[in-house]
């Protein structure tokens, strides 16, 4: 259906991912930025649950082999079809022997490309993300590759409308590098010093950030207490070790560690966390349960703009 | 006998706006795990949660925010985690084969003022509780080690340990399932396979399952 002509830096095939395997200790997976994944979806006339290509700093090339309907979401890495730019968030027909192309990074760090009727892929423990750790799921549990045919999971159901696309108010913007976070339940094991500036001071993603988490540098948080008993982690989760460098777990995050968990960025701002790239610059600022969930309902009604018929 | 416990209640911490830390203690103990996966069955069955993965003695809750909220759901698994529920599935017992020959073997033994031969004998003696699998997939947290047998992680993690290491760190001890990088120390090695990738689920230990080691002979 569509043919891979260069993979682009890290592509892989991803969905919702599988939750129900992280009690094997296999991460959950699934897209990083789930906002992006499902309006791709949306817009191309899928299911949420659909898989989308997920390309990490850079697009792949590829060439349509029948016509079909697309839709690019999340990092704008300036899609083009045959040369021309191609709007994003926005369906568009592919005739055969179209060639969608991306240049250079203008913003983010993950682009979705969906297809209407989805992407096919090897489903493993209920999900075709891709577990680059395990091998498994995906295309052949790895990266594309150059030669790769990429299958329709199904015809469409929904019939496939070019042009629907997401008003740029309701999408992420992603040049608001703040991440709203609720306490944890170890923030007390940091000192007050530390408490202020893990809410205050600018962190810096440093070069150790992928899919399972990203390192994060700035400055040094002093924890104290004993060693904890291991529990089961969540994606969101800001964790600092004994070396004060706090770690913010994303999409393949281990399932359960030791180490204190001081906040917990809020699923709404996971979309904005999942775009962040290594030199960028990031805050967290402190919330309630209630303002999450005011911000979380708002990301659900722009998404909803998109299900209507 | 393990000593005698007040009943506590759960405390209950946010997780984020989509999930919750329920603790039941802050001890490493096969009584209080038991609970914990007890608990965290019970609340699989719940409407309103998504997924519940027991911890040592803490579950961690994920829950559909549309269905419950942080108060609704910790009040409910504060009268469940009250009635302690029992633990569904048996834990099964699994006997594996270790060639007691790791790197840190001697280190660990001239540590603790022991011989080889009492570092072996002591690390093959208990049937030890499988508190949680995590981590990595495939991973299990065993124990509790003998006491004669406790020591503080390496200084230096190592960046690579094999798959297959048999290890121990405080009052726990593992199996590395992958290469990964770990700071526990080394003392044998074991052929099983624990992540099963094309099985599931996909790896060979649960939750309260039970593991005995064994010293096989070295083919020489």
């Amino acid at each position: 259906m569509l043919r891979v002509v260069e993979p682009g830096f890290q592509t892989t095939l991803q969905d919702l991912g599988r939750p129900a395997a992280i009690a094997a200790g296999v991460p959950p997976g699934g897209a990083m930025d789930r906002f992006a994944h499902r309006a791709a979806n949306l817009i191309a006339g899928n299911s949420p649950q659909d898989a989308t290509l997920e390309c990490t700093m850079s697009g792949p090339s590829l060439v349509a082999r029948e016509s079909c309907l697309i839709a690019i979401t999340g990092g704008d890495f300036e899609p083009c079809v045959n040369g021309a730019p191609m709007p994003m968030w926005t369906a568009a027909f592919l005739g055969p022997g179209d060639r969608l192309t991306f240049g250079p990074r203008r913003s983010g760090a993950r682009a979705y490309i969906a297809v209407a009727g989805g992407f096919e892929g090897e489903r493993w423990l209920g999900s075709r993300s891709t577990s680059l750790m395990a091998g498994r799921g995906g295309i052949h549990g790895r990266a594309l590759a150059r030669g790769d045919e990429l299958a329709l999971a199904a015809e469409r159901s929904a019939p496939a409308v070019a042009g629907r696309h997401l008003p740029p108010t309701l999408r992420t913007a992603y040049s608001d590098q703040t991440l709203h976070a609720m306490p944890g339940p170890h923030l007390r094991r940091l000192d007050v010093e530390s408490r202020r500036l893990l809410f205050s001071a600018p962190f810096t993603v440093s070069r150790d950030a992928d899919r399972m988490g990203y390192r994060l540098e700035g400055p040094g948080l002093a924890t104290s207490g004993e060693e904890l008993l291991s529990f089961g982690l969540v994606a969101g989760a800001l964790q600092v070790p004994r070396s004060g460098q706090p770690i913010l777990l994303m999409a393949d995050h281990q399932t359960a560690g030791g180490y204190p968990v001081a906040a917990v960025v809020i699923s709404a701002s996971m979309p904005i966390a999942a775009q962040l790239a290594p030199g960028d610059s990031v805050r967290f600022v402190q919330t309630t349960a209630a303002e999450a969930n005011r911000r979380r309902l708002a990301l659900s009604a722009a998404l909803a703009t998109l299900s209507a018929p | 006998m393990p000593p005698p416990r007040s009943i506590q209640k759960a405390r209950i911490h946010p997780l984020g706006d989509t999930a919750l830390l329920a603790e039941l203690g802050s001890r490493l103990d096969t009584a209080l795990n038991t609970r914990a996966i007890g608990l965290a069955g019970a609340l699989r069955k719940r409407r309103d949660v998504r997924q519940a993965i027991a911890g040592y003695s803490s579950v961690t809750v994920h829950f559909d925010p549309d269905q419950a909220t942080h108060e609704s759901l910790g009040a409910a698994i504060k009268r469940l985690a009250a009635k302690r529920p029992k633990m569904e599935i048996p834990g099964r017992l699994h006997r594996i084969p270790v060639e007691y020959d790791g790197p840190d073997l001697e280190d660990v033994a001239s540590e603790l003022g022991l011989s080889i031969e009492a570092v072996v004998a002591a690390h093959t003696h208990p049937i030890y509780r499988v508190f949680l699998v995590g981590f990595v997939p495939g991973w299990a947290y065993l124990g509790p080690l003998p006491e004669e047998l406790e020591l503080p992680r390496r200084h230096v993690p190592r960046t690579h340990v094999a798959a297959g290491s048999v290890a121990i760190a405080g009052r726990q001890t593992g199996i590395y399932p992958l290469p990964v990088p770990g700071g526990w120390h080394l003392i044998g090695r074991s052929s099983v396979k624990l992540f099963l990738p094309d099985s599931d689920p996909p790896c060979l230990f649960r939750a309260g399952d039970r593991v005995k080691f064994f010293a096989s002979r070295k083919t020489s």
